[in-house]
């Protein structure tokens, strides 16, 4: 049973692990902002609570596993929504999200004018 | 740089990852105030503070090569002072013999508190502790002393309906931001209370608090927040904090013991301990509260006045 | 299994502040400092457990809190910058 226990904590850990560096790579690799934000957005918030929930099957202690949760909780809540309210912001302060048929400077024209 | 904006959010970056070495060195408390002030609230009263000064920095005449070179003599001269530094950790550094024995040993004799630094810090070093509770104090004090805010209902009316359309649109945040205040309050008075148990303490609920209050206020718009929260009433519990802390300390003087000395407060010296330091964490929670809250009305307040004065001349 | 998590956050943590460096335009910035609290959150929870100190999780549900109190004032006031232009020219329309 520990076996099982410590098995799917490690699962939950890697995939975590490997959706946070996707992520990570994502925002680095990217061309436009919405699309980072897409990238962050999205891996954030599965990583983050694959981590938690790999960390709480670790822990015996029921105040943790409280804890964990309401880490857990919170992630969900706040991240989405501070992922919209970012790209309401963006897009209603006039960033352009890059297109297929522009030029990749779009972007960095429209940095410097404002 | 020259966006300041830019300069605040790798700052903020910066908080976070000082926050991270706190943790990785096992300072706890440290970490804890690192998060709250270095990495939330100094963010977010500097932008504020942008947003009156202007975002982007002006071109100065200074001579940049000159402070370059002095920044670079200076450091050099720091880490070249860290070599005869003993190694972290190391048996007979400095730290470890002067006074940290004597805190470690008796402090759960003495106190009886089992978070040693809200002991040290509430008891042993509880004079200093006041120092900063009046530094706090002092600030709000100059905060309100150079930024007045001479408001009239009419501008308070006008503020409304700037912020009425200014958050009409940001419906989704506001929802998450009402359900999550109530926690964000709660945790607060959890950090307040549990200070003598775990990492936590007047300092950083009190900072905790304040970004509840200062999230609604964002949100919701200053008027509504200034009349939740009345700008007497929270200048009345700045001061009634650092009050408290003395009263208390003038009360172990009348009892017979010294200056902020807690064992004398009750018949146990160990019951007194643990009143004491609750009492004085309440008081620095109050005056931390209420000074970030009154410093952030009143930056917030002045962007937005002068904003309405302009639209007054617009008119 | 841990440590190679709380390794790959620390790689994370190393992107995301290339990308807060190197990032454009602000809003750039704002998401690497959002993404930055996230893995810190995570780093100090991972943490906890490596070191065997739960109560590094206080600090965590912090950190959770004051990013998201951070990236909506942010919004808040850079809304507000780019608000200025539009605002005054609205306001000779008003009665």
């Amino acid at each position: 049973m520990d076996v099982a226990i410590e098995i799917m904590s490690a699962i939950c850990l890697l995939i975590g692990s490997f959706l946070c560096v996707s992520g990570g790579v994502g925002v680095l690799r990217f061309p436009d902002f919405y699309t980072r934000m897409h990238a962050v957005g999205v891996t954030d918030t599965l990583g983050a609570g694959m981590i938690l929930i790999g960390l709480m099957l670790q822990s015996q202690d029921i105040l943790v596993i409280a804890k964990l949760v309401m880490i857990l909780l919170m992630t969900l809540f706040i991240n989405p929504t501070a992922s919209h309210a970012l790209a309401k912001a963006a897009i209603h302060n006039g960033l352009k999200p890059v297109l297929d048929n522009k030029e990749r400077n779009n972007t960095e024209s429209e940095s410097s004018s404002r | 740089m020259k966006d300041l904006i830019a300069v605040v959010m790798l700052a903020g970056i910066y908080g976070l990852l000082s926050a991270c070495f706190f943790v990785a060195m096992d300072a706890v408390d440290v970490a804890f105030t690192e998060a709250s002030v270095g990495a939330g609230i100094s963010t977010l009263l500097m932008l504020v503070a942008i947003t009156i000064t202007g975002r982007s920095e002006e071109t100065t005449r200074h001579k940049p090569a000159l402070a370059f070179f002095v920044v670079v003599i200076t450091g050099g001269l720091l880490i070249y002072g860290t070599i005869d530094m003993p190694y972290v950790g190391a048996v007979d550094a400095p730290i470890q013999i002067h006074v940290a024995p004597r805190y470690i040993n008796g402090s759960m004799q003495e106190v009886g508190v089992p978070n040693i630094v809200t002991s040290v810090l509430a008891s042993y070093r509880g004079f200093d502790t006041f120092g900063e509770a009046v530094v706090i104090f002092t600030a709000g004090i100059g905060v309100l002393t150079l930024l007045p805010l001479a408001r009239s209902r009419k501008d308070d009316d006008a503020i409304e309906s700037l912020n009425e359309s200014m958050h009409e649109q940001h419906m989704i945040v506001r929802i998450v931001t009402k359900m999550l205040i109530p926690f964000i309050l709660l945790f607060a008075l959890y950090v307040q209370f549990h200070g003598d148990y775990g990492p936590g303490g007047g300092f950083q609920a009190g900072v905790i608090f304040a970004a509840a209050i200062i999230l609604y206020a964002m949100l919701f718009g200053l008027a509504t927040a200034r009349r939740v929260i009345n700008q007497t009433f929270i200048q009345f519990i700045a001061a009634f904090g650092v009050l408290l802390y003395g009263s208390v300390g003038i009360v172990s003087l009348l009892n017979g013991g010294h200056f902020l000395d807690y064992s004398v407060l009750l018949a146990d010296p160990i019951a007194g301990q643990h009143l004491g330091i609750l009492l004085i964490e309440l008081g620095v929670g109050c005056t931390v509260t209420s000074v970030i809250v009154i410093i952030f009305f009143h930056f917030a307040g002045h962007k937005e006045d002068k904003q309405n004065m302009k639209n007054e001349g617009a008119r | 299994m841990l440590i190679g998590a709380t390794l790959a956050i620390l790689v994370v943590m190393i992107l995301a502040i290339i990308r807060g460096i190197i990032g454009p335009t602000l809003y750039d910035r704002i998401l690497a400092v959002n993404m930055f609290g996230t893995k810190t959150v995570l780093l100090i929870a991972l943490l906890g457990f490596v070191m065997g100190r739960p109560e590094f999780l206080d600090i965590a549900i912090v950190y959770a809190l004051i990013n998201f109190i951070s990236v909506v004032g942010v919004l808040r006031y850079s809304d507000s910058f780019a608000f200025k232009q539009p605002a005054e020219e609205n306001q000779p329309e008003e009665p």
